[in-house]
């Protein structure tokens, strides 16, 4: 089985032709680099996204978060509900962890707020 | 109990309002939206007509001629924008030559001041810019430009400095007579006054038939524009009519007091008094009839389109009338009701005071209010003196229009007051750039929440159900 | 007297000022107009920036914070909250701030790094009604992003630029229904992976050759009506269907902000939208360059970054008093390629020329000629307007050419 994929690893977005059988990837076309073949393969079998969105802070503004590796695709759903019911303490810097282990990932702050 | 109770904040219930603050007498103003100049007065072609198009006789003539020469000093006390620009209604062919003609001697027979014909040289003298094709035309020099809704804040502005009040929200459902005058019912609200002006514009008819007068219909009609930037204000100086015909007035094109030019309206009539969406059709009618009136007209300029409904009465002229005791009709105000709003005013303290309405003037009457736009128009060392005094003049918040927070909390301070995104608009111009708000609406939404003392996603674009911001992206409460 | 005035805070602003420090100039100004450094990067809260400069992905405001923290650690100095009202030829501008109120500063050199603007909907002239409910998809972002508000539950987006791409996944996120993506074009402007990572992921359908033909609602927006368009792109009548909604988002463009180029009379060029430069990013007005959105529209923050530091290390060698150079050679193309920048190129030293095509093709030829000559041919597997393309030249060929027409050919 053949699938047509985008990759999105980087802005180029090459069009890669992914080969299955039987649930395996068995080999990776149109890539520009590696990159883009690890990525059709992962495509194919776990899905991997980053995730970025906001936390609420304790004085009710709010600070951006993303997750710091990518984390499964079907997951981000999940990922959001916890997001959303989190509070970050100020202050906060970027780098910041606001919270822990999350689909293998941390949530880390991608800004400074005093 | 008030003496006086106006229904309706346009041009006209404000200069009435104005009139009557004059006099020691309690007045309100009764408005069913969030601000005032919502209705007819939100969105025309924001001219002072010289008064060469009504038929001689009729109240339009009147009120046009006189209202034409009050305006430069009521304008002047209220510190709004006005300019004798002239305006040039242009002839194609010996037909509207002959209609120009006839506009020129109505125009004598009214009283209207200075009014010459001119032919093709003459023409591009004045106008350069003018279309190839067109021969003649009637020049007006008393013509002027104004912002209507400008000129309706400000009166009613300075109407509430004088001690007038203003309902907004109020919409009147229900008139009751009563033994020394009327009530007003709104909902659960009530409001008594001896008099009641019924100056409700497109729904003036649907008042009057609630105080028992059913002998008029008004008509909404659709005119759409379309506001081209600044860069093409200077295209040309005057107001450019068509030479009417039997299909109407025609397209105009005019530069507006702000310095962006103005091409409309559409003319249409149609049903719903509350629809004011703008068509493709009108576009292109637009489009093709300006381009007929000057040379070139830059469309790609366009900043923003919109459409403005007319109060089309079916008498054919203004209805200004007392139906029942204490209860004044001043309705199918179509144009030139905004020229005409100062002398309509002053005609109508007249007939309250025929009506027996005891009116003693006011000793601290104050016919001046600051100027809206006084900090954009001072030089840079009376903006520094100003911005010493008060930071938040300092601050650019609309970098399209370079307007400073400082006149934003004027705008959210000052009578009567801004309560939502479009009455900062209308009154500071913030949003109205080449942007569109895109920048500063973010800003404007956190200041108008802050000075309202109201939640940042109760802030409305123009009140009712027009919420900017529908929740917040994570519950908790913002402090 | 001050050597550089930047006028903007931005990644360009930042970047020419970090050049032009360590090319040795230290009497640096930049000015911007918003409480902080980091312009628009500060609500681009999604990541994908920074891979081909620092070679990982980071989010917006982190990309800016690298820069923020050079820009601090150098001591470069900065006024926030400080607009730009004027700038005469003679490079004397008028800015105001709270602070200082309304104040002049004469430069020798000055960068323009204002960035760019969103198209708003006036200039599209939608018909139907006014509501609220209309933002344009930056501004939606700023909300969403920055404020922490909502400014829509069940949207349609116009346009499929890449910011309304990010904001259709950045509202879906954050729970609200993206119905659908209309473009006008029968392609996308934006970038492939945004397709798939912002529509696709979320099954968010992007209908080509679509418009919104009338908005419907009183105080805020109802729904709208979509249509297939023709090649014209006249709205097909048969085709109208009325998509509820309380929201529509627009992304139909960007404009570089050049109002204060105007004012300089620095000529502009009608397709970029922004001055007309040589490679050094040095404007027809001699001491003034531009770089970043005010210049042309770029895709990716990381080239804004590389043009800004061109601009900032010409500026330096402007005070320093080196000469322009005398030979120049200008860029012509043909209807293929819409635009390219630099316009004109004086031979000095290898150039990088980018440029945006007019229509998606692929294998195709990059062809270069002087005169009838072909100088210059380069292959592209696939090309789009949506995605800026680079070609590099080498000093030598552009000495000896007079003149330089880029064709894009079969």
């Amino acid at each position: 089985m053949k699938r047509n994929l985008t990759c999105i690893v980087c802005p180029l977005g090459c069009s890669l032709e992914a080969e299955l059988s039987g649930g395996e990837v068995v080999s990776v076309s149109g890539n520009t680099c590696p990159r883009g073949k690890k990525y059709a393969i992962e495509e194919c079998v776990n899905p991997m996204r980053t995730v970025t969105s906001t936390v609420r802070c304790q004085n009710g503004s709010v600070v951006a978060v993303k997750t710091d590796a990518a984390i499964p695709k079907k997951h981000m759903a999940e990922c959001m509900t916890i997001i959303n019911n989190a509070v970050a303490h100020l202050p906060i810097r970027v780098g910041d962890i606001i919270i822990r282990e999350v689909f293998g990932a941390n949530i880390v702050a991608t800004q400074n707020k005093e | 109990m008030y003496k006086v109770a106006i229904i309706g904040a346009g041009v006209i219930g404000a200069m009435i309002a104005r009139e009557l603050s004059k006099y020691d007498i309690g007045v309100c103003i009764l408005e069913k939206e969030n601000d005032v100049a919502m209705g007819t007065t939100r969105a025309n072609s924001a001219i002072v007509h010289a008064g060469f198009d009504a038929i001689p006789g009729s109240l339009k003539a009147r009120f046009n001629v006189r209202g034409s020469n009050l305006m430069e000093k009521v304008a002047g006390e209220l510190g709004v924008k006005y300019k004798k620009n002239g305006s040039l209604v242009i002839g194609f062919n010996d037909s509207d030559r002959a209609v120009l003609q006839e506009l020129f001697e109505r125009g004598n027979r009214n009283g209207v001041k200075d009014l010459e014909l001119i032919c093709g040289e003459r023409l591009r003298e004045i106008e350069p810019n003018i279309s190839k094709s067109a021969i003649c035309a009637l020049y007006a020099p008393t013509g002027a430009i104004i912002c209507p809704y400008e000129l309706t804040i400000a009166a009613v502005g300075n109407a509430m400095d004088n001690g007038a009040d203003l309902k907004l929200g109020y919409e009147v459902e229900k008139i009751k007579k009563t033994a020394c005058g009327y009530e007003l019912i709104s909902g659960e609200k009530k409001i008594c006054a001896e008099y009641v002006i019924n100056a409700a514009g497109l729904h003036s008819d649907k008042i009057a038939a609630m105080a028992g007068d059913t002998s008029f219909t008004i008509t909404p009609r659709r005119g759409e524009y379309i506001l081209l930037d600044k860069e093409c204000g200077n295209l040309i100086r005057k107001t450019v009519f068509r030479t009417p015909s039997e299909m109407g007035k025609g397209i105009l094109v005019t530069p507006t007091v702000d310095g962006n030019l103005l091409l409309g309206p559409t003319s249409e009539n149609i049903d719903d008094k509350e629809d004011r969406s703008t068509t493709a059709e009108g576009f292109s009618k637009i489009i093709g009839e300006a381009r007929g009136n000057i040379k070139e007209i830059p469309l790609n300029k366009a900043i923003t389109s919109f459409c403005g409904l007319r109060a089309v009465g079916n008498t054919g002229d203004f209805i200004i009338n007392s139906p029942a005791c204490g209860f004044i009709n001043v309705a199918g105000i179509e144009s030139p009701g905004l020229t005409s709003a100062p002398a309509i005013a002053e005609y109508v303290v007249e007939m309250l005071r025929d009506m027996g309405a005891d009116l003693i003037e006011k000793k601290d009457f104050n016919p001046h209010r600051k100027p809206m736009h006084y900090f954009r128009e001072a030089s840079i060392e009376e903006k520094n003196e100003i911005i010493k005094k008060d930071r938040a003049f300092g601050k650019i918040i609309c970098r399209c229009e370079e307007v400073t927070e400082g006149e934003i909390l004027e705008a959210l301070r000052t009578n009567p007051k801004a309560r939502d995104l479009d009455g900062v608009k209308r009154r500071t111009r913030a949003q109205m750039g080449r942007c569109q708000g895109g920048f500063c609406s973010p800003h404007i939404v956190r200041l108008i929440a802050r000075e309202l003392g109201i939640k940042y996603e109760e802030v409305t674009k123009s009140g009712g159900e027009s919420k900017i911001n529908l929740r917040k992206t994570k519950g908790g409460e913002r402090i | 007297m001050t050597d550089l005035v930047i006028i903007g805070g931005g990644p360009a602003g930042m970047s020419a000022a970090i050049a032009a420090y360590e090319a040795g100039i230290r009497d640096i100004l930049i000015i911007e107009r918003d409480d902080s450094l980091g312009g628009i990067l500060r609500q681009c809260i999604h990541n994908g920036f920074g891979l081909h400069k620092f070679g990982e992905e980071l989010t917006g405001p982190e990309y800016a914070l690298r820069y923020e923290e050079r820009v601090r650690k150098l001591n470069i100095p900065f006024k926030t909250d400080t607009m730009v009202l004027d700038i005469t030829p003679d490079k004397v501008i008028t800015a105001t701030n709270s602070d200082e109120g309304i104040f002049k500063i004469e430069a020798k050199a000055i960068i323009l790094a204002m960035g760019c603007r969103e198209r708003p909907k006036g200039a599209l002239n939608i018909p139907g009604t006014r509501p609220s409910g209309i933002y344009s998809a930056g501004t939606a972002q700023k909300y969403v992003n920055m404020e922490g508000y909502m400014p829509g539950e069940e949207i349609v987006i116009l346009g499929s630029g890449d910011i309304g791409l990010i904001m259709a996944r950045r509202m879906t996120l954050e729970g609200a229904k993206v119905k659908l993506v209309c473009e006008l074009m029968p392609y996308s402007s934006g970038l492939a992976r945004n397709i798939e990572q912002c529509l696709n992921d979320f099954d968010i359908p992007l209908k080509l050759s679509h418009t919104v033909v009338e908005i419907h609602g009183k105080d805020r927006v109802e729904g709208v009506t979509i249509a297939r368009v023709d090649d014209n792109k006249k709205p097909i009548k048969e085709t109208y269907e009325y998509i509820p909604c309380d929201t529509l988002l627009l992304s139909v463009g960007l404009i570089p902000e050049n109002e204060l180029t105007k004012k300089l009379g620095i000529k502009l060029n009608n397709i970029t939208g922004g001055a007309e430069v040589d490679e050094n990013r040095e404007t027809s007005l001699p001491g003034v360059f531009a770089c970043g959105n005010v210049l042309h529209v770029h895709d990716l923050v990381d080239f804004v970054s590389e043009e800004a530091e061109t601009a900032g290390r010409a500026a330096a060698e402007y005070i320093n008093g080196v000469k322009a150079s005398e030979n120049i050679v200008e860029i012509t193309t043909d209807g293929n390629i819409r635009y390219t920048v630099p316009q004109r190129i004086s031979g000095k030293n290898d150039v990088n020329v980018f440029f945006r095509v007019g229509k998606a093709a692929r294998n195709v030829k990059i062809n270069i000629y002087d005169g009838e000559k072909p100088i210059l041919s380069k292959k592209k597997v696939r090309v789009a307007p949506g995605e800026m393309e680079s070609i590099a030249i080498s000093a030598d060929i552009v000495s000896r050419a007079k003149s330089l027409h880029f064709c894009m050919e079969e």
